[in-house]
């Protein structure tokens, strides 16, 4: 694999590959993907959280999923960290705590695929805080 | 934190929560001066006057989830234990401007470490801003802009993970050719 250094070298790769990359642009409806947040604060980034965004980014790419990966600040977990916030279509959102690489690659098989659901979730629990009177 | 670009990934998160639609990282080494200086710049929304005054302290934070707001405080720490110091230049409405500044060759001073994975998680998890990463180093100078890129390939977002990842690897490649130092060219932390 040849090294890419030059904005000229990026266009020559897009050129030959262009039939592959017609397929991926699709505008996507957000309420129909799945959406994954890392939680990138502080206590997120220096436990690793980085390399959980580059695992998600790459995996959701690979494994066809159609998702959008992005950061989110502090989520309150700091002893749980890295966290991630999952929302599949049309759930509730879960929070995954101490995702290393080999949870992140679990929750993508079981519980972006299947919604089976993985250990290491923090129960959160917004409804209930609300309903209390 | 372990390098520098982790450290710069952290602020840079300040700048995104204060709405930035542009965001500049400038990084200046030099063994002639023995400086190494990061400076990170944004068009958010600005500190107001009161907080700029003690927005190092690591209790003075606009966030909500907890009462405590660490990047600023670390990185202050971090350049003050090379002989170095921080500080954040904000106006209300146009930006804020944070620079720290270490003495290059000062043993606590912490490698950069992988800054094209970073700019690219920046990237990917961004796609509707831009971001410029200029780095000047004894022997050169080079500057990436997610503006020039698209405008070149002819795209409104770079959102493709080959593509990101490429400009992971171009951006490195290019930091190596100018003798940037303590760069991590593999993947990882």
């Amino acid at each position: 694999m040849s090294k890419i250094t030059s904005l000229a070298d990026l266009k020559k790769k897009r050129e030959e590959m262009k039939s592959g990359l017609d397929l991926r642009t699709k505008a996507l409806d957000p309420e129909s993907i799945v959406q994954v947040k890392v939680s990138m604060a502080t206590c997120g980034i220096a436990s690793g959280a980085k390399a959980i965004m580059d695992f998600f980014l790459e995996q959701l790419d690979r494994r066809n999923i159609a998702g959008v990966v992005t950061q989110t600040g502090c989520m309150g977990y700091c002893y749980a960290e890295p966290t991630i916030e999952v929302k599949l279509p049309g759930q509730d959102p879960v929070v995954f705590g101490f995702v290393d690489l080999k949870r992140a690659d679990q929750i993508i098989e079981k519980y972006i695929k299947t919604g089976e659901l993985v250990d290491g979730i923090i129960p959160v629990n917004y409804q209930s805080i609300d309903l209390k009177e | 934190m372990k390098t520098l670009a982790l450290n710069i990934l952290d602020i840079v998160q300040n700048s995104l929560r204060a709405g930035a639609k542009t965001i500049r990282i400038s990084v200046q080494e030099s063994e002639i001066t023995d400086r190494y200086s990061i400076e990170i710049e944004d068009d958010g929304k600005g500190i107001p006057a009161e907080i700029l005054k003690k927005v190092t302290d690591p209790f003075i934070t606009t966030r909500t989830k907890r009462r405590m707001g660490m990047g600023l405080a670390l990185l202050k720490h971090h350049a003050e234990l090379t002989g170095g110091y921080l500080e954040v230049e904000s106006k209300e409405g146009t930006g804020t401007i944070v620079r720290a500044s270490f003495c290059n060759s000062h043993f606590d001073r912490q490698p950069l470490g992988d800054i094209g994975g970073i700019m690219k998680i920046l990237i990917g998890a961004n796609p509707s801003l831009e971001f410029i990463y200029n780095h000047s180093t004894d022997k050169g100078s080079y500057s990436f802009s997610t503006a020039e890129t698209k405008n070149y390939l002819e795209i409104t977002q770079i959102t493709d993970y080959e593509l990101l990842e490429d400009i992971r690897s171009m951006i490195n490649e290019n930091l190596a050719e100018i003798k940037a130092s303590g760069l991590e060219l593999k993947a990882g932390a």
